[in-house]
C-alpha cells in the first residue's frame, strides 16, 4: 500500500488518544488560516448566522452531544460558547474532509437512540439520562472522539473561529489572554520568600 | 533609516551558502558576513515575524504545526532496523527564518564539563558507541559567554553550586519567580537539593534595543510578538541583514548539495515557493539544517564521488541520533498557580545533573517545574489519566485544575546508539518527489533506568511540595523526538565520526555542519544554549581559515 494515502487519509478515525487533536490540527493547519478569515467575516457581517455546512437537524443534534460533553450547570457550557458555529465552519472549511464521517456518524446515532427510545425520538429530544447513556455506549468510538475533539476545539479557541463566545470557555479554566501579566502571577509566588 | 537587505543576483560571487536560519545557521550568518564575507542563508520556510505572530492556539497550536508540516513532508517511524517505518509525526523542528529558537520554551542552560568527557570518566556502555567530544567545556567556555551575551539570557551567576565554572555573569537578573518556581523551592528545601533560577534566553530588562518580558505566556509553541525571546530572529539575523552583506533567502528548499570532480562542493540545489529549481554557487557551504534534515541532505546529495551520501564515507551521517529522555510527575495544589501567565521556567535543579555508580546505571539530568498547557490541549488531555473525559465531572475538573496544574519535569541524558537514526525512508517521498526522513529510535535500556529514576524525584518533588493529589504517567519507549541530536556527530577520527573538531566535514573540505548533529553526547536535555556556543565557536574557525587561504573553492 501507498504510505501516502495514510498520511491523506489520516484524520480523527485513525486513533483515539489524547494527542489526537494536535495531529489532527498539524494536518489541517494550512486551512485553519482560511477558516479564521471566514469566521472573521461572518463576525463582522452582523447578519444572522446561518450554518454553512450543517442542516438545523444537524446542528440541533450535534449541539445536543456537544451540549453532554461539556454541559451547563451552575456556570455556561458548550451551548452558550456557541461551539455549534466553530464546528459548522470547521465543516464548511478545514475540516470538510470530515463531512462524511461526521454524517454518517450522526445517522448511526440517530438509529442508535430510536432504537433504544422509540421511533419518534431524535437524540436531541431524549431526556439528559437518556443521552447520557446512549453516549456512554458509544463514547469509545472514533464518531464520539471527533465531536470530542470539535467541542473542545470550539469551546477554547479564539472567539474569532466562532466558538468560546464571550470567552465562555476561557471564563471556565480561568484562562486570560493578555499580552502583559505583572508579578505575582499566583498564590505561591505572591507568598514567596526566598 | 529603514534599511533595505541585500539582494544578490546570480553573477555575484558568494563565499558562503548556509543551509538553514536557524539556531546555529542565524549566528554563522552574522559572524560570517561581519567578518566582510558574501552570505547567502537558504531557509527552507517563510521569513514570518514579529508583526505575523498571534496568541492563537488553534492557529500555531504547539508550534509544532507551522513548524515541519507534515502533510507536506511527512517522516516515518520504526522503534528498530526489523520493521517496517510507519508514516506517523516523529520529529518536530523550526521551519521559519530564525527555525527552533523561535518557538522554543528558551531554557538555556550550559552544558557541564562533564558532557564533554564522560566517557572517559564514566566508561565504555554496552550497546552505545559513547565517546568523549573532541573538545573540553574550557573551549568552549568563552562562546558560552558570547551567545549568552550577543542574545540576551537571564540568570543568576553562581546560583547553582552545580554550576560549571563562567568567565562572566549572565548580561540579565532572573525572571521573576512563578508559582510553578516556589514549589520548586519549597520541595527541594525540603529534599535537601537545590533550586536555582532558571537561565533563560528571554531578556528579563530592556537589552540592546528590545523591550522586556511581558509575561503574556506565549513561549512554547508560539513566537513573541515583543522580541523578548532571544531567538536567532529577534537578534543576529537582523544584524546580519544590516551588514549589507547577508541575503536570508526564504521559502527556499535545498535538495541537493552539489560537488566537482574533485570533491569539492560548488553549490547548492534548491526550490522556490513554486517548485522552479535553482543553483546558488558558493565558494564554501555551511549545513545548519538540523539533526534530522541535515544528515537527510547528506544523504540525498549522492554522486559518483560520494556514492552513501555526501561526507558519509565513515557511515556515521544520520546514526546516534538522540532525542534526550524526559520524565514527569504532576501535582494539582490548593491554589491557583496561574501558570498560564509568563515564561515556561523559572527554577531548575541539577541535583542529580551527574551519573552515579551508586544507581547502577550510566544518566543524569536536570528537573524543572512547569504547566505548558494552553487551553484547548489542556481539554483534550492534560487531565490527570483516571479523569472522566465528558460530562459534568470533566467540566468540573477543567475548572479546578487548570489554574493549579503542574508538573515536575526531568530532562535526561540519551546515549549514541547506532541503530537510533535518521535515514532517507524508501517509500515514502515529500510533496516535492524527494524520500522523507526515516526515524529508527529506541530508547537504550540505561536511558529508560535514567528516565525512570527522574520520574521517582520529579514525584518526590511535587509530593515534598504538598500537592492535593499527585499522578505520574508510565516512562515508554519515546517516538517523538523535539531534540535531534548527534546525527553528524563531531570527532578526530574521520573513520568514526563526519566532521572534525572545527565542524569541517572529514570528507570535504570546504564544507562545514553545524547543528544539533553535532553533538557525541546529548548533554541534560537542553540543547539550544551548546548549539549556539558551538556556533559561535564554528564561526571563528571558518573566518580564521578563510582568511588564511584554508577553504579551497570548488568553483
Amino acid at each position: 500500500m501507498d504510505d501516502r494515502e495514510d498520511i491523506s487519509r489520516r484524520s480523527f478515525l485513525i486513533r483515539s488518544c489524547a494527542s489526537l487533536g494536535s495531529a489532527w490540527i498539524a494536518t489541517h493547519l494550512a486551512d485553519i488560516a482560511g477558516a479564521q478569515e471566514h469566521a472573521h467575516r461572518a463576525a463582522i457581517s452582523q447578519t444572522s448566522i446561518k450554518f454553512e455546512f450543517f442542516t438545523s437537524e444537524q446542528a440541533a443534534e450535534t449541539e445536543a452531544i456537544a451540549a453532554q460533553i461539556i454541559p451547563t450547570d451552575d456556570t455556561p457550557g458548550a451551548r452558550e460558547a456557541r461551539v455549534i458555529y466553530f464546528i459548522d465552519k470547521a465543516l464548511a472549511t478545514f475540516a470538510a474532509d470530515d463531512r462524511p464521517a461526521f454524517v454518517q456518524g450522526l445517522k448511526e446515532l440517530e438509529k442508535r437512540s430510536r432504537k433504544r427510545f422509540g421511533k419518534t425520538k431524535r437524540f436531541s429530544e431524549l431526556g439528559s439520562e437518556q443521552q447520557t447513556e446512549v453516549l456512554k455506549e458509544i463514547e469509545k468510538s472514533p464518531f464520539f472522539e471527533l465531536v470530542r475533539t470539535m467541542t473542545i476545539l470550539g469551546m477554547f479557541s479564539n472567539p474569532e473561529y466562532g466558538g468560546n463566545h464571550d470567552q465562555i470557555g476561557w471564563k471556565l479554566l480561568g484562562f486570560q489572554d493578555d499580552f502583559h501579566f505583572k508579578s505575582p502571577f499566583g498564590f505561591y509566588d505572591a507568598e514567596y520568600k526566598s | 533609516m529603514a534599511h533595505e537587505p541585500v539582494k544578490f543576483d546570480a553573477q555575484t560571487d558568494i563565499d558562503f551558502v548556509i543551509i538553514g536560519a536557524g539556531a546555529a545557521g542565524g549566528i554563522i550568518a552574522r559572524e560570517l558576513s561581519t567578518a566582510g564575507f558574501r552570505v547567502v542563508v537558504l531557509e527552507q520556510g517563510p521569513y514570518v515575524t514579529e508583526k505575523d505572530f498571534e496568541h492563537d492556539e488553534l492557529k500555531y497550536m504547539r508550534q509544532r504545526a507551522i513548524t515541519n508540516d507534515y502533510k507536506r513532508q511527512p517522516n516515518t517511524f520504526r522503534a528498530t532496523e526489523k520493521e517496517k517505518a510507519k508514516v506517523q509525526p516523529a520529529i518536530i523542528y523550526g521551519r521559519q527564518v530564525g527555525g527552533g529558537t523561535v518557538h522554543f520554551t528558551a531554557n538555556y542552560w550550559r552544558f557541564h564539563e562533564i558532557d564533554f568527557n564522560e566517557r572517559s570518566r564514566w566508561g565504555s556502555i554496552a550497546g552505545s558507541e559513547f565517546a568523549d567530544w573532541p573538545i573540553t567545556y574550557a573551549e568552549l567556555e568563552p562562546y558560552y559567554t558570547k551567545t549568552e551575551w550577543e542574545l540576551g539570557v537571564s540568570g543568576l551567576a553562581g546560583a547553582s553550586p552545580f554550576d560549571p565554572p563562567r568567565s562572566k555573569p549572565y548580561p540579565l537578573p532572573p525572571l521573576p519567580i512563578k508559582s510553578s518556581g516556589a514549589l520548586a523551592e519549597r520541595g527541594a528545601k525540603k529534599l535537601g537539593w537545590h533550586a536555582f533560577p532558571a537561565p533563560m534566553a528571554i531578556i528579563s530588562q530592556p537589552y540592546r534595543g528590545r523591550s522586556a518580558c511581558l509575561h503574556c505566556g506565549f513561549c512554547e509553541y508560539f513566537g513573541c510578538e515583543a522580541k523578548a525571546k532571544s531567538s536567532t530572529l529577534a537578534t543576529v539575523i537582523r544584524e546580519a541583514e544590516k551588514t549589507g552583506l547577508c541575503e536570508i533567502r526564504a521559502d527556499s528548499y535545498v535538495r541537493k548539495i552539489e560537488v566537482n570532480k574533485a570533491g569539492l562542493v560548488t553549490g547548492v540545489t534548491y526550490l522556490d515557493n513554486s517548485g522552479r529549481e535553482h543553483f546558488q554557487g558558493a565558494k564554501a557551504v555551511v549545513l545548519c539544517a538540523n539533526g534530522a534534515e541535515t544528515p537527510r541532505l547528506l544523504l540525498l546529495s549522492q554522486s559518483p564521488q560520494f556514492r552513501h551520501g555526501l561526507a558519509n564515507s565513515s557511515g556515521k551521517v544520520g546514526k546516534y541520533l538522540m532525542f534526550n529522555g524526559h520524565a514527569r510527575a504532576s501535582g494539582l495544589f490548593e491554589h491557583p498557580l496561574n501558570e498560564f501567565k509568563s515564561v515556561a521556567v523559572s527554577r531548575v535543579i541539577h541535583d542529580f545533573y551527574d551519573s552515579d555508580p551508586k544507581r547502577g546505571f550510566y544518566g543524569g539530568g536536570g528537573i524543572d517545574m512547569r504547566f505548558v498547557s494552553y487551553p484547548m490541549n489542556f481539554a483534550l488531555g492534560g487531565l490527570p489519566p483516571d479523569s472522566p473525559r465528558w460530562g459534568p465531572q470533566y467540566k468540573a475538573l477543567l475548572r479546578e485544575h487548570f489554574t493549579r496544574t503542574v508538573h515536575a519535569t526531568g530532562h535526561t541524558t540519551s546515549l549514541p546508539v547506532e541503530a537510533n537514526s535518521v535515514s532517507l525512508d524508501p517509500r515514502v517521498k515529500d510533496a516535492w518527489g524527494l524520500p522523507v526522513v526515516r526515524i529508527t529510535y529506541k530508547d537504550h535500556a540505561e536511558d529508560m533506568k535514567t528516565m525512570q529514576f527522574f520520574q521517582a524525584r520529579c514525584k518526590e518533588l511535587i509530593d515534598a511540595a504538598g500537592p492535593r493529589k499527585l499522578w505520574t504517567r508510565e516512562v515508554r519507549n519515546q517516538s517523538f523526538g523535539y531534540h535531534l541530536l548527534g546525527t553528524c556527530r563531531m570527532g578526530n577520527d574521520p573513520r568514526t565520526s563526519v566532521v572534525d573538531k572545527y565542524h569541517r566535514a572529514h570528507d570535504v573540505s570546504n564544507l562545514f555542519i553545524c547543528d544539533g548533529s553535532s553533538f557525541v553526547t546529548s548533554g541534560r536535555g537542553q540543547p539550544t544554549c551548546t548549539i549556539q556556543a558551538l556556533a559561535f565557536r564554528a564561526s571563528d574557525h571558518i573566518i580564521r581559515m578563510a582568511k588564511n587561504g584554508d577553504i579551497k573553492s570548488g568553483i
